[in-house]
């Protein structure tokens, strides 16, 4: 796919290709937090004096927000940017952008009218983001394509048999399983892989794909509602200032603005604040899903087999499992979900699912193996209780981003694609059959998405099972929840009249490290266990260097002040790919100060989601940049 | 100065941040799945066509060409050229395996019908290392050539390229037609633009065969096996220089 050449990592690249990996050498600069929204004005003048005698294009500083989440504020004066118009802007290139594009440009043929739809995806090419388990429901998939068998779609591997498992620290224990997690009729994939197949279609059908392409910034009219979307600058550096090779970004326009970022959308999380997409108090919960894939021995092999795990290595405190998928190919998907309410900040997810494997249901199966693929991302957990309004003038959220998981069968993607659907639908109506959106009319409200929504079966799942996850939320911990959700799933089927909710947001459910004791992790061997710079390799993640630092504090002195002293730095542990280091300042002997690694950033989104202090703000940085997963 | 034609030759590769393994067949590295990108020494390459456009301006640089010989996905490396600013690509389209020789016989030909007189390919590409083809290209050509250039410039129809050798820079000085390999620090690349991207689709894209050419593309080499280095051991600390000489001659075996 067409890609922006990144340039200043042609050298490192090269260079670094000499020598051993050098992730682990890698260590970026504190961030100096060059925060121009907050310089002075005369930093500014002068800068712009420095500007007009570089003979460099008078650019605007960039929408570095001071203030945490702010990834929409834009600062004062800029250049105006090239425009492109378009009838749908899709920003994400996911299960369920791609499945909105799909349908539109299917309608469309089918109808003999025309319909411009453009994709724009920040991965380096469709799939090069996504990461999931995957045991996948193929409904949706059915709906666009019937005959997607024909056509090669990668689902080459039924489901076929279903295990669910207790965890002690060497035993294994069988469990009956409710039976929403009856996978038949399923197929078990590499959901990047199905990803990039949907890319292709999407192309052939005549959708503008754009991969390598980030959006940064949302654009709205004067009234509020939404324009279209702004790519972020190319070819800036560390200070924020442009290089030679600067490139300014552009603005995609559209009648609507279909945001599909998956979990956690940094747009997304601006517009719902702005917008008021949620009622106050609501909010969303999360869950971090790290996961590897191997090739096993063949004779340990079980195409097919899917077997679910709770328990061990995770206290009764802690809510997640673990999952272990036979893929075809010797291949299998295996992962641990931590859910990301957890209180103990001592508590690691990367080194939990590292004790996972050497559990020894996991470690007989991986012995003689070898290790293809590391990734994580964190997933949407909040159900129907988090779900914000799903629509607002000139735009619509779809799939993971407004958060459609049906957490206890830990299936996303089909809801996420039937979103995409149904918001094409609308969309189609409201912009063919009804004319609507033309230049200088109102902004599309499309309320019909919503209905559509509600009459869904992604909303009848998602109400069977909206008090399963939230039960997990009493002093019992697991034990409750596995009595309620027991009972729940099996007989009441969320036939009652109330709805339990979430506590508290993630990030508030972090108690102070002198309420806990350090977690005493075995040290990785190397063959099955890993340590995290090894597995942060395996993502084949990078950044291209001297760019500013995506990873955005709205305070730089709160970590060390409170972070480090209160939770012990949780921010050391709960990132999966070793982003985040205290270590000793060469300023002020005797102190710490915060590093962050950002070009080993997988773009999980758990920082923002986690941070005690939320004081992270994950901006996007320049398209291209971040993993490359292969069959995950 | 009289107009000149330059040709950039790319090559689709996998992408330098990837983590490659070996296949299971021992025969080469896997690629399925894998990302593709444009060899980083030509995107520079096809950078410093643009330069040379830039510089000395369109009546002087009539035309750049991008060409690439392999599979139907070397397209999309050609279209990455041509929203960088090429003016028109083609592709042979081959799923064989190349070697370098066979590659410089295709350019070859085809710079036999478009008559460049400027010939700019990366130095090497970093998926086999060969660093042969643009040498090989010059062979048969019997074109002056100029490899490992840091600084390429055009002076009067002649061409003057700084190139980055072992001992240092040096300054040669070549007549035109030739032939020019890139190295690292001639350029940095620019970033394709999305509007260039969209434009890029309409530039035209030839597609031909090496049997059009009337090339043989033929191995000369047969690869026997593909495995990965060896697994780093640990290091020893040594307590004294005795020690390191009895491990160097006892355990090393290297005295």
């Amino acid at each position: 796919m067409y890609r922006s050449t990144p340039t200043t990592t042609t050298l490192s690249r090269v260079q670094a290709m000499a020598r051993t990996p050098s992730l682990l050498q890698r260590s970026a600069a504190t961030i100096s937090a060059r925060t121009i929204a907050t310089a002075s004005r005369a930093k500014l003048n002068t800068h712009r004096r420095q500007q007009h005698q570089q003979q460099l294009p008078l650019v605007r500083h960039f929408s570095v927000s001071h203030a945490a989440n702010n990834a929409e504020e834009t600062l004062v004066e800029r250049e105006p940017r090239e425009t492109m118009e378009y009838d749908i802007v899709i920003v994400g290139g996911g299960p369920a952008g791609l499945s909105a594009a799909i349908r539109l440009k299917q309608l469309a043929a089918k109808e003999d009218t025309e319909i411009n739809v453009v994709v724009i995806e920040k991965g380096g090419e469709i799939g090069a983001h996504t990461l999931s388990g995957a045991c996948i429901e193929v409904g949706p998939l059915e709906e666009l394509f019937p005959d997607w068998k024909e056509q090669g779609a990668p689902l080459n591997q039924p489901a076929l048999e279903d295990h669910m498992k207790y965890l002690t620290e060497n035993h294994a224990i069988p469990l009956p399983h409710p039976p929403q997690m009856n996978n038949t009729g399923n197929y078990i994939v590499s959901l990047s892989n199905v990803v990039k197949w949907l890319g292709e279609k999407a192309e052939e059908l005549g959708v503008d794909v754009f991969p390598a392409t980030a959006a940064s910034e949302i654009i709205y009219n004067g009234d509020g509602s939404v324009r279209g979307i702004a790519t972020n600058d190319a070819g800036v550096d560390k200070e924020f200032k442009p290089k030679a090779s600067f490139t300014p970004g552009m603005e995609l326009h559209g009648k609507l603005t279909l945001f599909a970022e998956g979990c956690h959308g940094s747009l997304t999380k601006g517009l719902i604040r702005k917008l008021k997409l949620r009622d106050e108090g609501k909010f969303q919960t999360y869950g971090l899903g790290i996961k590897e894939l191997w090739e096993v021995d063949p004779a340990k092999h079980t195409p097919g087999k899917i077997i679910h795990t709770m328990g061990y290595p995770l206290d009764y405190q802690t809510y997640g499992g673990g999952f272990i998928y036979h893929m075809e190919d010797n291949k299998v998907s295996l992962g641990l979900v931590v859910g990301l309410d957890y209180k103990n900040p001592y508590l690691s997810p990367y080194k939990e699912f590292q004790r996972f494997k050497s559990h020894p249901l996991v470690s007989d199966l991986l012995k003689g193996g070898r290790v293809l693929s590391y990734g994580a991302r964190a997933l949407v957990e909040g159900g129907l209780q988090s779900l914000p309004k799903l629509f607002f003038p000139g735009g619509v959220l779809i799939g993971d981003t407004a958060g459609f998981m049906n957490v206890p069968k830990i299936k996303g993607t089909h809801n996420a694609m039937q979103s995409g659907i149904l918001a094409a639908d609308s969309a189609y109506k409201a912009i063919v059959t009804e004319g609507l959106g033309e230049e200088g009319s109102e902004p599309i409200v499309l309320s019909g998405y919503e209905e559509a929504f509600r009459n869904s079966n992604i909303y009848k799942e998602l109400h069977e099972v909206r008090n399963i996850r939230p039960s997990f939320h009493t002093g019992l911990g697991i034990w409750g929840g596995i009595m309620w959700s027991g009972l729940d799933s099996m007989l009441i089927k969320g036939r009652v009249p109330f709805t339990f909710q979430h506590p508290h947001p993630d990030h508030a459910m972090m108690e102070p490290a002198a309420m806990h004791k350090p977690i005493d992790y075995p040290k990785p061997d190397g063959e099955i266990t890993f340590d995290i710079l090894t597995s942060v390799s395996r993502t084949g993640t990078d950044h291209a260097e001297n760019q500013p630092v995506h990873l955005r504090l709205a305070d730089k002195t709160i970590e060390v002040r409170e972070n480090l002293p209160v939770y012990d730095g949780p921010e050391q542990r709960f990132c999966p790919a070793g982003v985040y280091e205290y270590v000793d300042d060469e300023a002020k002997p005797g102190h710490k100060r915060f590093q962050i690694n950002s070009q080993n950033c997988i773009h999980c989104k758990t920082c923002d989601i986690k941070d005690p202090a939320q004081n992270i703000n994950w901006t996007v940085p320049e398209g291209g940049n971040g993993p490359q997963y292969v069959d995950t | 100065m009289s107009s000149l034609r330059i040709l950039v030759g790319v090559k689709r590769v996998v992408d330098s941040a990837v983590k490659v393994r070996v296949n299971s067949a021992q025969t080469g590295v896997e690629t399925a799945n894998v990302k593709h990108s444009m060899n980083p020494f030509d995107e520079i390459a096809v950078e410093e066509a643009i330069r040379l456009r830039e510089k000395h301006g369109k009546d002087v640089v009539q035309e750049i060409i991008a060409v690439s010989c392999g599979p139907a996905k070397a397209q999309e490396t050609l279209r990455t050229a041509l929203a960088m600013g090429a003016d028109r690509a083609i592709h042979v389209k081959t799923d064989d395996n190349l070697e370098p020789l066979s590659v410089a016989k295709l350019l070859s030909k085809i710079i036999g019908e478009e008559k460049p007189s400027l010939v700019i390919l990366g130095k090497q590409a970093i998926d086999d290392d060969s660093n042969q083809t643009g040498q090989m290209l010059a062979g048969l050509l019997n074109w002056p050539q100029a490899t490992f250039a840091s600084k390429v410039d055009i002076k009067d129809g002649a061409l003057e390229v700084v190139r980055e050798v072992d001992g240092g820079l040096e300054t040669v000085s070549s007549s035109l037609p030739a032939v020019v390999t890139t190295d690292l620090r001639l350029n940095e690349p620019r970033y394709a633009s999305l509007p260039n991207i969209m434009k890029a689709k309409k530039k035209p894209l030839k597609t031909v065969s090496p049997a059009d050419l009337g090339v043989d593309i033929r191995s000369r080499l047969q690869t026997l096996r593909v495995t990965e280095p060896a697994k780093r051991q640990g290091g020893k600390i040594v307590a004294s220089v005795d020690e390191l000489l009895d491990k160097l001659r006892n355990e090393a075996k290297v005295l």
